[in-house]
């Protein structure tokens, strides 16, 4: 039985260069330095190997729910007037808990018809809109509208902070959603082991808005009720002020919809106020200048305030009209911060706060140790399976040995291809591979062995060694990349790399113990006479 | 050379040594879990800091223990981990100081208390540098402020000093393990007059962070969760998969078999009182896919014979097929266990517990496979006869052969 094997040995030496370019690229030269210039090229070192931070951000998305809704009061609350329902309120009962409620209240009889046609040609499409029987309405936001807005505040979030951190000149960050329907954030920052700045830029909503002052200052929130007989108005809050410069504490009472905010800004700079003290200046989008300027000509004499971060940063009266460019100032700035600011508000506010769930920082020492105690590992590892091999099975040890060989070039070319990220979870992956690699031509060996001791000739045993070992070979890969995919979909960053590394593994291990070492077999048997024996 | 020739042992006679040794594993295990040391949940799941740090000369943890007393951390936990001349301990603080508003605040104030009271010349060290925990940025911003090298001008400097710091930490993390004898150490590797302005302005506080892991309670919840579903839907997919290619009782008595080697390697995480971490999980579930594996190939067996030979019991067929795969078992196990061991020893401090969970199960799972997998169909088969049902066990779908 003489096959020919010369097409399935292009085919199998393709594939080995195929996938040593795949490890090496386009190598500029054959000197050690870079061909390991090559490798690293091609095949990056996860933060556990190079050191750096990786951080998980809760994006807190319901405040981008109340933000809209807020809008929409203050334009119901309009819509009322126009409909002739002067006494009629639109007030959020559970701003906290319940964003997404508005109800209506005191609603005159004879006006229902006009108020309810006015909510349904207005707000019909956003909100579901129910009679509350005492003269009123609840409007609650359709839940495919409340998602809608989530995963914009979620896209708008990941947009900002990747915009802020390119600016801070980090090097191939990560910046991306982590665990669908969480609103969580993955930031991962290589070579960053103290993340302090970072994170102050990050997690800064820069939320700048301009309020309209209701009353205020009171030294305490007690104070604050008191002067208000008891209850707030239903469209007012309460915010703290603080100037930066640490003496805060005071109160004031500001309509709770602001009249320029967080989109309405177009450019922000540092600059000096008249002191030459560090401050802010900021420049108006035309429609918020429109805005702004609409507002403060018929409000001169009037306070407003210049609130970030809901606290209150500085107080002013007005003065005359402004439109689109004005000042934070109140002192308190250092030139970082003012800095800071500025880059903020240029890159744009985050919608909603953020909160930080997880935060791990390998440090260069201990990635440079991992990496020398992984490869070291892989390599003993790797000696030991294929020093094995060689003694228990001679001639096939051989056959073994190149199989898994292969597969490691396989292995390695197809993370390159992708330009995986290799972790240290990877490593180990692949020193698992090579362990679970040489379990089918165990399986192999094995049956060839037991076919041979049952008399076959050697060419009958490899025949049927082969075809008995494949359905094993074939439910115990499987079963295994089962597991993988598994791992896959629940793990987190390293974890994965371990998945992905284990499942390629095992295919290409298909590919090398299947059907190289069938390869190489059958050029073996082809140079023996017939029935001569084989070293197995 | 051959191991195993024409092995011949009566398996299923012992199961009952076998039931005993798998009880007493696994029981033992439990008992830990429930009144000893209970399932020690790493920082993943259950949140909360976790600082590894290395020092130059062996770590006084009492004195550790005090400086962060002093700063107002009463309830950290240290502990020595990782070979004796690394110098190394983990510092953990529990979830409740853990706050999510400011999550390292913790890890700050270790590092800053271990600054002013633990290292040698703590006090006297106020305003300076520390060398052994500066990052690139700091020690740039150090190098231009005090500019040694009197460049003066601001766009040469921008690029200069930042080379000069990355020089000094890639010696200090690269070469050094993260940690200088002495400032004198960099001569040679940059210029006289930067080791003078270092020597004047930084100082060697003799430790370093060499990782930290910090995680608020929510995530650690959610993991928690995530984890748990990740090993039941392994275990549900590997069951579908079996009944589809083999027949349902294969099934079940291949994930009694991994349950059983899963419920041993956890106990055994719970008797060493080793932290139970997401990579961890990970092994334990590649563990899965491995003692499937082992069982797959003497199920497959266990089939191929049942076809073969007509007369002769279960029990006997079932000897016979372990006995045949016998060698495979053991060689494969063998190969794949001295890998393994082989990252238990050499892959350093991150992968030891994942190794460590590998280790227990490769032996455990080759193990289950033999005495507690077939084992298991036999016993059904005899269920089934007592019960008066037909004797013989379902010849499993036929397998195709190429």
């Amino acid at each position: 039985m003489r096959n020919n094997l010369t097409g399935k040995t292009i085919l199998i030496v393709a594939v080995l260069l195929v996938f040593v370019a795949g490890i090496l690229g386009l190598p500029n030269g054959l000197s050690p330095a870079a061909l390991k210039q090559a490798i690293t090229d091609r095949i990056h070192l996860g933060l556990d190997l190079s050191g750096g931070t990786h951080l998980i951000l809760q994006v807190m998305v319901q405040e981008a729910v109340g933000t809209t809704s807020d809008n929409d009061m203050a334009r119901i609350q309009t819509d009322l007037q126009q409909a002739g329902a002067t006494g009629a309120t639109a007030v959020k009962p559970h701003p906290k808990s319940q964003p997404q409620v508005i109800k209506i209240t005191g609603v005159p009889l004879d006006k229902e018809n006009a108020v309810r046609s006015a909510l349904d040609t207005h707000y019909a499409t956003q909100y579901d809109i129910a009679s509350s029987g005492e003269n009123g309405y609840t409007l609650t936001m359709k839940p495919s509208v409340v998602t809608d807005i989530e995963q914009r505040a979620l896209k708008q979030s990941i947009e900002t902070i990747r915009d802020r951190i390119d600016r801070l000149g980090v090097n191939e960050p990560v910046i991306e959603e982590y665990g669908p329907g969480n609103y969580q954030i993955l930031v991962e920052l290589p070579g960053i082991d103290d993340p302090g700045r970072v994170k102050d830029v990050i997690q800064s909503t820069a939320r700048l808005e301009i309020h309209e002052v209701l009353g205020g200052p009171y030294p305490d929130e007690q104070a604050a009720l008191q002067a208000n007989g008891g209850t707030l108005p239903p469209d007012g809050e309460l915010v703290k002020s603080d100037d930066g410069s640490g003496t805060s504490g005071q109160y004031y009472l500001l309509r709770r919809v602001a009249v320029v905010a967080g989109s309405d800004f177009r450019d922000a700079q540092p600059s000096v106020d008249v002191n030459q003290r560090p401050d802010v200046s900021f420049i108006l989008t035309r429609n918020g200048g429109d805005h702004f300027y609409q507002y403060t000509s018929s409000n001169i004499g009037k306070s407003m305030a210049i609130v970030l971060d809901n606290t209150v940063r500085e107080v002013a009266t007005i003065q005359g009209a402004i439109r689109d460019q004005g000042q934070i100032s109140g002192g308190g700035f250092t030139k970082e911060t003012a800095e800071n600011l500025s880059l903020m508000l240029r890159t744009g506010a985050l919608p909603a706060s953020i909160h930080f769930l997880e935060e791990r920082t390998v440090g260069p020492s201990l990635g440079a140790d991992s990496i020398r105690a992984g490869v070291e590992a892989a390599a003993a590892g790797m000696i030991v399976v294929l020093l094995f091999m060689l003694v228990y099975y001679r001639g096939a040890g051989i056959n073994a040995d190149l199989a898994l060989i292969l597969n490691l070039i396989i292995l390695l070319g197809f993370m390159g291809y992708t330009h995986a990220t290799l972790t240290l979870p990877g490593i180990a992956g692949v020193i698992l591979t090579i362990g679970m690699g040489v379990d089918s031509n165990v399986l192999i060996f094995e049956r060839i062995r037991e076919e041979l001791r049952a008399g076959k000739s050697p060419s009958a045993a490899v025949e049927q060694g082969f075809a008995h070992a494949w359905l094993t070979i074939v439910d115990t890969h499987v079963t295994t990349i089962v597991s993988a995919a598994i791992l896959f979909l629940f793990g987190t960053g390293p974890v994965k790399g371990f998945a992905v590394t284990l499942t390629f593994g095992l295919l290409a291990n298909l590919f090398t113990a299947v059907f190289v070492s069938r390869v190489i077999f059958e050029a073996n048997l082809n140079r023996k006479q017939r029935g001569e024996p084989i070293s197995i | 050379m051959e191991f195993f020739h024409e092995v011949n042992v009566d398996w299923l006679g012992k199961k009952w040594y076998f039931l005993g040794f798998s009880l007493i594993f696994s029981i033992s295990g439990l008992l830990s879990m429930f009144f000893w040391h209970g399932l020690p949940l790493g920082v993943d799941f259950q949140g909360g800091t976790l600082v590894y740090l290395k020092f130059e000369q062996t770590p006084q943890v009492d004195r550790i223990r005090q400086a962060a007393d002093r700063a107002g951390l009463h309830n950290v936990k240290i502990q020595r981990f990782g070979r004796a001349a690394d110098h190394e301990v983990i510092v953990s603080l529990p979830q409740r100081d853990t706050r999510e508003s400011s999550l390292d605040s913790g890890r700050t104030t270790i590092v800053k208390t271990l600054q002013s009271n633990y290292s040698p010349h703590g006090a006297s060290n106020s305003g300076k540098l520390d060398l052994d925990n500066a990052t690139r940025e700091s020690l740039a911003a150090f190098l231009t402020a005090s500019d040694p090298l009197h460049i003066g001008n601001p766009t040469v400097e921008q690029v200069k000093y930042p080379q000069i710091a990355a020089t000094i930490l890639n010696f200090r993390d690269k070469d050094k393990g993260g940690l200088l004898d002495s400032i004198s150490e960099l001569q040679g590797r940059v210029d006289p007059a930067v080791i003078a302005a270092l020597q004047q302005g930084a100082y060697l506080s003799g430790f370093t962070v060499r990782n930290v892991e910090i995680v608020g309670p929510q995530v650690g919840a959610q993991l928690r969760k995530q984890a748990l579903l990740a090993t039941l839907y392994s275990l549900a997919g590997m069951l579908v998969y079996l009944w589809f290619r083999f027949e349902l009782i294969y099934g079940v008595a291949a994930v009694v078999a991994v349950f059983h080697d899963t419920l041993i390697t956890l106990g055994a995480f719970s008797l060493s009182n080793r932290a139970i971490t997401l990579t961890v999980i990970a092994a334990i579930l590649t563990l899965i896919g491995y003692s499937m594996n082992d069982t797959i190939v003497v199920f497959d067996r266990i089939r191929e014979n049942l076809r073969l030979v007509r007369r002769g019991s279960l029990s006997d067929i079932v000897n016979k097929s372990i006995n045949q795969t016998l060698s495979r078992t053991v060689l494969t196990s063998g190969l794949t266990f001295l890998t393994v061991l082989c990252i238990f020893l050499f892959g350093g401090e991150v992968l030891n517990g994942f190794s460590f969970a590998l280790v227990i199960g490769i032996l455990i799972g080759t193990y289950s496979s033999i005495a507690v997998a077939a084992p298991m169909l036999v016993a059904y088969q005899d269920w089934r006869a007592r019960r008066g049902k037909v004797a013989a066990l379902p010849a499993a779908k036929r397998a195709r052969t190429i």
